[in-house]
């Protein structure tokens, strides 16, 4: 998430100052994503810088200043909430890159790497659900952030089973020449980039 | 010693070139007020291990004991009357009888055990409050969404003075919210003092566990250590 578009969706309920911003973008975050003041006052110099936030000094405090969106920043806000976020691009990511070079590796049992990463995976789960058992304490930011973090790190363990299963099916089998599956992969998935 | 406990349980189906090792060597204890989930892909053996520690079929080695008496002791009828009383079911498809309503299905397995049918209704109907279906519990079955079907069969398996639940793939069937409310209600009867097992291939599910044990093709293969002070997660946020 953007820093820059969450302060506009809170400027766009009305004008605020920079440390009611922070105190409000860490509550409607769950306070999952602590901001320190410093990136706030940075990101609104920008927005300013930018035209999409105006301010105006605070007639009693002269430390203070309100911030106001502007026409311009309403228009973005409202592109950005509608442009989804770029998920195109190939899967990079260190697990998928560690599993693959086990494969490769002589004398590596995969099936261990893999419960490896998922035992972690698990713990890391059973962590955020303890956060969310007790209801009653939990309000729908941080249930929504929570669940968000859940099914992130599921869809990671679904995919460490479905390689297991794979490679099980596959010792089944001859093995097939494939001398690097990553260029292939960048072909077939990265095709716009 | 625990409330459950498989020591060295194996169990082989068929025999000769047909055997079929269901599962090896396992050994599994569950304290009262634990949750324990037992992962693993289809045909890893959960199912087998559930019905096993529910007495529901008997293991080819080793031995099962439930509140200290070891099954091999006890005779049919005994493993009936601990089935009846001290063991709750709960399985991905309900098992509910459609003839009978909310309140009836869950008052059956005491009514079975010999209670006086007001008596045993009035346990079935607190099993039910206690859980929020106090409102559906005149209606069939076939009057109620799947997530409440599940919820009846889970007051089912708490009803009475049951001190074991054990739940094949609880909410297999259901939504994430839906699935999320069985597991809380597991967990409340865990709080209560029952021992549950829950087997399940769902990562969400087990992570309601205190402890998730993983088994791979009848093996247990390894489990989750005890988890650390969630607060820390915190710290950084989720996604960074």
């Amino acid at each position: 998430m953007s820093i820059r578009h969450a302060l506009l969706a809170l400027l766009s309920e009305g004008p605020k100052y920079g440390l009611q911003l922070r105190q409000e973008f860490e509550t409607r975050t769950g306070e999952v994503w602590p901001l320190n003041v410093g990136q706030v006052y940075t990101t609104l110099q920008r927005l300013e810088r930018d035209g999409l936030v105006e301010s105006e000094d605070v007639p009693d405090d002269e430390r203070q200043k309100t911030f106001r969106i502007t026409a311009g920043g309403e228009a973005e806000l409202a592109d950005w909430l509608r442009t989804p976020p770029d998920l195109s691009l190939p899967p990079r990511d260190e697990l998928v890159i560690k599993v693959l070079v086990a494969l490769r590796l002589p004398g590596v049992n995969v099936h261990e790497v893999i419960q490896a990463h998922r035992r972690y995976l698990v713990e890391l789960m059973q962590q955020w659900t303890r956060l969310k058992e007790d209801e009653s304490g939990v309000d729908l930011s941080f249930a929504l952030a929570v669940d968000a973090e859940l099914f992130r790190l599921d869809s990671v363990v679904r995919w460490l089973d479905s390689a297991d299963g794979r490679l099980k099916r596959a010792s089944a089998e001859p093995p097939v020449e494939n001398p690097s599956p990553m260029p292939r992969l960048r072909r077939r998935v990265g095709m716009h980039r | 010693m625990s409330f459950l406990e498989l020591r060295n349980v194996s169990k082989a189906y068929g025999t000769g070139q047909a055997e079929v090792h269901a599962l090896e060597n396992i050994d599994l204890a569950v304290d009262r007020g634990a949750l324990v989930a037992v992962m693993g892909p289809s045909g890893s053996g959960k199912s087998t291990l559930l019905t096993i520690a529910g007495s529901l079929e008997e293991p080819t080695s080793g031995e099962v004991t439930i509140g200290g008496a070891a099954l091999s002791a006890m005779s049919r009828n005994g493993k009936a009357r601990l089935r009846r009383r001290t063991i709750g079911y709960v399985f991905q498809d309900f098992n509910l009888l459609p003839g009978l309503t909310a309140a009836e299905n869950v008052s059956l397995p005491l009514e079975l055990d010999g209670m006086r049918s007001r008596r045993a209704y009035a346990a079935g109907m607190a099993a039910l409050e206690k859980l929020g279906l106090a409102d559906r519990a005149t209606h069939f079955p076939d009057e109620l969404s799947g997530g409440e079907r599940q919820r009846v069969s889970i007051a089912r398996a708490v009803v009475g003075d049951r001190h074991l639940l054990l739940a094949d793939e609880p909410s297999g069937a259901l939504d994430s919210v839906n699935g999320e409310a069985v597991m809380r209600m597991i967990l409340m009867a865990c709080h209560r003092g029952m021992a549950a097992v829950v087997v399940t291939h769902d990562a969400q599910l087990a992570s309601w566990a205190d402890r998730v044990v993983f088994l791979r093709d009848g093996h247990v293969v390894d489990q989750t250590m005890p988890a650390q002070t969630p607060e820390s997660l915190l710290q950084s946020g989720p996604g960074q």
